[in-house]
């Protein structure tokens, strides 16, 4: 045991050195705490012993004037600082952090290219960073250089076979390899003398590095003054310790430290999950190396396990695994987990490691659990080695740079937040305005609700006006706390959540949704993910209805960033490739589906149609188009004709197609008069024609006005239907007549009623007036009819009714073809009268 | 996959006479603790099938390519006397594999059950010499054991080839010889208990047809290792490439002048619909339903080379191979279609230099 002050060199987020360090604690008891961080953190570190504090949480240092230089120090339950200072203020031993303020660490990372920030580009943070290189500078990576020199590919693996696996101390560790020391210190002084050898021919440390270091060793001294050499804990990375056991003129240190540029930070506590301590967050917010606990971990939840379970670790393990299976409704027993635990100890023993490490024990729950498949394993991965752990921070620390950069923002785009609701009207075309669209928007993905949109006040229903309510309520305030998880400023949580969300949600209306509100909230960072998660779904999705559902919003969503000047050739390359997928699937989706199935997909036709129009309205060509392949637009037309013409196709949408081909003059009038013909032949059943009807006629029956062959057609169809037939098909056609314009409708029972100028050819030769069409009263035939009526009315029955039988056979007749007549007039124009029932006029 | 054969009679011997010299050389090396009855110790088994050179300078060749964890696997599980099932679509050395384990471990590969429909129990268990079985009634010297109860006796492992093919209730026959390790033959009163060293290696096929579901309580007895598919597609070209050759030869087709382009292009294909993804994994792709193996590859491909011997110019082009690669795509007429046009046009019609596929797949489609 060497005198002088403790210094217990860590792997960051390692669970066996945390336990290590706990021992070494509880073990020495020195009265004073060093722990690598910000030393801007020792305002806040007594918050960690607050009952409202759960890591994982992050210490997050930030430049005040810009919210988005930040640096984060995440610690998990696991990690050796987080339990050092519970410890320390446990026992209320004063904690220090002893690492370069995060003053000059984010000046740094504002001005990277300014001295001393010298080191080389690719340098990670000691400690971490796995993956076999095949010479790894020690200096990036010293565990993968000693792992390298123990003959192991994986710094990960080595580190836990050598230290995390042997437990360590009177906590009664797991395993304890036969070469575990009793002593808590063994571990660290291993380490110290490894890094001693690793650093040699790195006597020279870069800058930034010896900056680090230097501010180290002097808050070192300083602590020993106070505290007396013995009373000094120090916990770091173990790439540090032998650079603190040196001795280094304290003028030298000093001068190491002259110079550095500083900028005006503030530091608090976030909470921070597991699946973050994975990675770094994306975007501004990723520290350059040197500002924080370095590259995440892979395993957090594996880690937490390994440091909450007191022994038997692999066992636990492979019960919670079981459990989660179980959960999932897969069977598996206790004698499942028994096999997997001998599998796993078995491979380890193959493997040549003391314990059954995270390999071991994955390779045996995919052999014994889960029959070899990677299905349920993805579930194990996901859960527990990662697990969906969520920090909480108590409501006493202080605020998040996001609500900052909030403030900042509406500073300068003069949105005051007020209690009362008010109205805004926003113009796109204008700077400002766009702006505050954005803003709006992007507080909503956080889940930040100060605007909501209403419909336009009346006349701004162009693509450029917005309206929104807005009204800043207290929660606000809360949610946006809760928000910075996300991120430092609003415009990166937003894109951090937004990504998120999109890698989450398995549904495609969802995903398309966020597509669009990325889009409408300028979210360009979180919109490749976003499209990503939408070509995925696309693809992965069979649901032709699906897929035709989400196309419009999209397409919109094209046009919005048209509008707003945002690049959207990413986002109109999904889109067509979704027509693309509805093209190939759609005849296959229309066969063999029921009248309700039939009109949702009626539905969809009409939004594809839209979506395909608007998509080639505005082409941007493809550099490369094969001539193997026609523009969207023609295919979709092929479809369209095969969708009019084949057979097992649901009438409804026949008659749509054929009707939607004939608007986009892709069908010659004759084509559909042919197509209709056939549709209302005498063979087809009265209900399927009515639904082709329907879907052909829907949407606009001016074509009926201005094409007479095809309203003679449907009256000739309506006329020969039978009547116990006709009682069945009378509410699709009433529907579909009652879609019309009144004026079209109108004109339609006119033109019924006069007979229409060209009948059928027989009809023709009765011209120019038939019997009963007349514009004016025909007193003579009416009077013939008075016989009848009287005789239906019953009112004299003793009139002459021999005589006149003849007449009445002559007007039966004229009113069989009054009620034919009549009945097309009717239907055409029932949606106006007030008596409902088509029926009355049969 | 290759085999040398080196025994001057037998047309394809057995691993363990093949490679004799190296499980020699390795049961010599190996000093470290060994399971009761196997030759070696399980690093040494897994090292002969991995590969590796040996401290004494004998090369031991790789029987295996693929990830080190399946053979890992597969040696722990059998120390700890839990069978092991291989699993995986045909083509991807399941039966190899087992050959060599058994052969590593017993030092015999030859106690065999092969799977099909007409297996009978008495290939699992244990069948009668009926002459004897007449005249001197049922006795031990009557019965006739099966391969497995013979490992069992005699501390060995057992293979069974293709499980899924036996009737299940063939299959279940095993049930009690893997939880009771006994068999028991009522007939004598009598059974046989399986010695420290017996294990069993099962193959299967998952995603064939035709195949009988393992009850659950058999799988519950298995742990299960799945090969995989070659993990890169310059693999994947070279086994084709290598086995198309071979092929050839023995068909008299005449040799591949430039056919490797082509191959490789129908190697993307199959791989991309196989794992739903293209190749550079920007975009997702339904799979069809069929297995598209690397054996249904070859024969795509030899087919292809069948038609342009005798009816192309004899360069394997696009047109040769597009009616084979369509045919083992879509194997049901419906879901598949649209499986594989949304594949044609989303990616192939988009691929720079594969216009020719697209028409000769668009055509072949027709």
């Amino acid at each position: 045991m060497r005198a002088g002050p403790l210094l217990l060199g860590v792997r960051h987020h390692g669970p066996g050195s945390a336990r290590a360090v706990r021992a070494a604690l509880a073990a020495h008891r020195p009265k004073v705490l060093l722990v690598e961080g910000p030393p801007e953190a020792d305002a806040v570190v007594e918050l960690a012993a607050d009952p409202g504090m759960r890591p994982p949480v992050a210490l997050l240092a930030h430049a005040v004037e810009r919210p988005g230089t930040a640096a984060f120090w995440p610690m998990a339950e696991f990690s050796p600082e987080w339990a050092a200072i519970r410890w320390a203020l446990e026992h209320a031993v004063p904690v220090r952090f002893v690492d370069l303020p995060a003053a000059h660490t984010l000046a740094l990372q504002e001005r990277p290219d300014e001295p001393p920030a010298d080191e080389p580009p690719t340098a990670e943070p000691p400690a971490d960073e796995s993956g076999g290189r095949s010479s790894p500078d020690p200096r990036s990576d010293p565990l993968a250089a000693l792992a390298h020199a123990a003959g192991q590919d994986d710094p990960e693996r080595w580190w836990e076979d050598v230290v995390e696996h042997r437990g360590g101390g009177p906590g009664g560790g797991p395993g304890g390899g036969p070469s575990a020391k009793p002593d808590a210190l063994a571990a660290f002084d291993v380490l110290e003398e490894a890094m001693t050898a690793l650093r040699e021919p790195y006597a020279a440390p870069d800058r930034r590095e010896a900056a680090r270091e230097a501010h180290m060793r002097l808050r070192l001294r300083e602590a020993r003054r106070e505290f007396g050499d013995d009373a000094v804990a120090v916990v770091c990375g173990a790439w540090h310790v032998p650079a603190l056991r040196a001795r280094h003129r304290v003028t030298d240190d000093r001068r190491r430290l002259r110079g550095l540029p500083r900028v005006r930070t503030e530091i608090t506590w976030v909470p921070w999950t597991h699946r973050r301590l994975t990675r770094w967050p994306g975007g501004g917010s990723q520290p350059r190396p040197g500002g924080g606990y370095g590259a995440g971990v892979a395993s957090p939840g594996w880690y937490g396990h390994l440091f909450a379970s007191p022994d038997r670790p692999v066992e636990r393990w492979m019960t919670r695994v079981a459990r989660l299976l179980r959960e999932e409704d897969h069977p598996v027993s206790s004698a499942h987990v028994i096999e997997a635990v001998r599998l796993a100890e078995m491979l380890a023993a193959l493997r040549g490691r003391p314990l059954a490490g995270l390999t071991e024990t994955l390779d045996a729950v995919r052999s014994v659990m889960c029959e070899g498949s990677e299905v349920p394993l993805a579930l194990v991965r996901e859960r527990l080695i990662v697990g969906d752990e969520l920090g909480e921070v108590p409501a006493s620390a202080p605020v998040v740079p996001l609500q900052r950069d909030l403030a900042a923002l509406q500073r300068s785009l003069r949105l005051r937040p007020e209690a009362a609701e008010r109205l805004l009207d926003l113009d796109l075309r204008k700077p400002t305005d766009n702006n505050r669209s954005r803003l709006l928007h992007r507080l909503r993905v956080l889940g930040v609700d100060w605007g909501e949109p209403v419909a336009g006040r009346a006349g701004s229903t162009g693509t450029f006006r917005e309206s929104w309510r807005l009204r800043w309520e207290p929660e606000l305030s809360v949610r946006l706390a809760e928000a910075g998880v996300w991120g430092t400023t609003v415009i990166s949580a937003a894109s951090a959540r937004l990504a998120a969300e999109a890698a989450e949600s398995s549904r495609l209306p969802e995903v398309t949704a966020l597509a669009e509100r990325a889009l409408l909230a300028g979210l360009d960072d979180a919109l490749p993910e976003v499209l990503r998660a939408l070509a995925d779904r696309a693809a992965l999705s069979a649901d032709v209805g699906q897929l035709a559902g989400a196309l419009p919003a999209l397409v919109r969503a094209v046009r919005y960033g048209d509008v707003r000047a945002t690049d959207s050739r990413a986002l109109r390359r999904v889109a067509e490739g979704m027509a693309e997928r509805v093209c190939v699937g759609l005849p296959a989706a229309c066969a063999g589906l029921d009248a309700d199935a039939a009109s949702e997909m009626c539905g969809h036709l009409d939004a594809v149609r839209q979506a395909v129009t608007m998509l080639s309205d505005t082409p941007v060509g493809r550099p490369d188009d094969p001539p193997g392949g026609e523009p969207l637009a023609a295919r979709w037309r092929a479809v369209l004709r095969t969708l009019a013409t084949r057979g097992g196709v649901a009438p409804l949408l026949r008659g749509r197609g054929a009707r939607l081909l004939l608007d986009d003059g892709a069908l010659s009038r004759a084509a559909a008069e042919r197509l209709m013909a056939g549709e209302l032949s005498r063979g087809a059943q009265p209900a399927d024609a009515a639904a082709w009807v329907e879907g052909f006629l829907s949407g606009g029956g001016l074509l009926l006005l201005h094409d007479e062959r095809l309203l003679a057609l449907v009256d000739d169809w309506l006329r020969q239907v039978p009547g116990e037939a006709f009682a069945s098909v009378l509410p699709l056609l009433r529907r579909t007549f009652a879609e019309f314009d009144p004026g079209v409708r109108r004109n339609l029972a006119e033109l019924v009623r006069r007979g229409g100028a060209a009948r059928k050819p027989e009809a023709e030769g009765l011209a120019p007036v038939l019997p009963g069409y007349s514009t004016a009263l025909d007193e003579h035939r009416a009077a013939a009819v008075l016989p009848v009526l009287r005789l239906i009315l019953d009112a004299h029955p003793d009139d002459a009714r021999a005589g006149a039988r003849g007449s009445a056979r002559t007007a039966a007749g004229t009113a069989n073809t009054e009620r034919d007549r009549a009945v097309t007039a009717h239907t055409a124009n029932s949606a106006n009268s007030a008596n409902a029932g088509g029926t009355g006029a049969v | 996959m290759t085999t040398v054969d080196s025994a001057p009679t037998a047309l394809r011997p057995h691993a363990e006479e093949d490679f004799a010299e190296e499980l020699r050389a390795l049961a010599a090396a190996d000093d470290r603790p060994r399971p009761p009855r196997w030759r070696m110790s399980p690093w040494a088994v897994s090292r002969y099938l991995l590969g590796g050179t040996l401290p004494d300078g004998t090369v031991i060749s790789p029987k295996y390519v693929g990830p080190r964890r399946v053979v890992e696997v597969a040696v722990s599980t059998l120390a700890t006397d839990r069978a092991l099932l291989l699993l995986g679509v045909p083509g991807t050395a399941k039966t190899w594999v087992s050959e060599h384990l058994a052969a590593a471990v017993s030092g015999d590969s030859t106690l065999l059950v092969q799977g099909t429909a007409g297996t009978a129990e008495e290939a699992v268990r244990y069948g009668w010499n009926y002459a004897r079985l007449l005249t001197s009634g049922p006795s031990r010297e009557a019965l006739v054991p099966s391969p497995v109860m013979r490992a069992m006796s005699e501390g060995v492992i057992a293979r069974v080839e293709e499980l899924t093919r036996m009737p299940a209730d063939v299959q279940d026959a095993l049930i009690t010889i893997l939880s009771e390790k006994t068999l028991p033959v009522p007939e004598l009163g009598q059974e046989v208990q399986a010695v420290r060293g017996f294990n069993l290696v099962a193959t299967a096929n998952d995603r064939d047809r035709g195949v009988n579901e393992l009850s659950s309580a058999l799988r519950r007895r298995f742990n299960t290792v799945v090969l995989p598919l070659p993990a890169s597609a310059e693999a994947e070209v070279e086994i084709v490439a290598r086995r198309v050759e071979q092929l050839g030869r023995s068909l008299d087709l005449p040799p591949l002048p430039d056919g490797v382009a082509e191959i490789r292009r129908v190697v993307t294909v199959f791989r991309e619909l196989r794992e739903g993804a293209t190749e550079d994994g920007r975009t997702k792709l339904k799979s069809p339903s069929g297995t598209l193996s690397t054996a249904e590859l070859i024969s795509v491909v030899t087919g292809g080379l069948a038609l342009s011997a005798h009816f192309g110019d004899g360069v394997l082009r696009a047109d040769d191979v597009a009616a084979g690669v369509v045919g083992a795509v879509v194997r049901d007429p419906a879901a598949d279609a649209v499986v594989w046009r949304e594949y044609l046009e989303t990616v192939v019609r988009e691929r720079e230099g594969w216009k020719d596929f697209y028409r000769a797949c668009r055509e072949a489609a027709a």
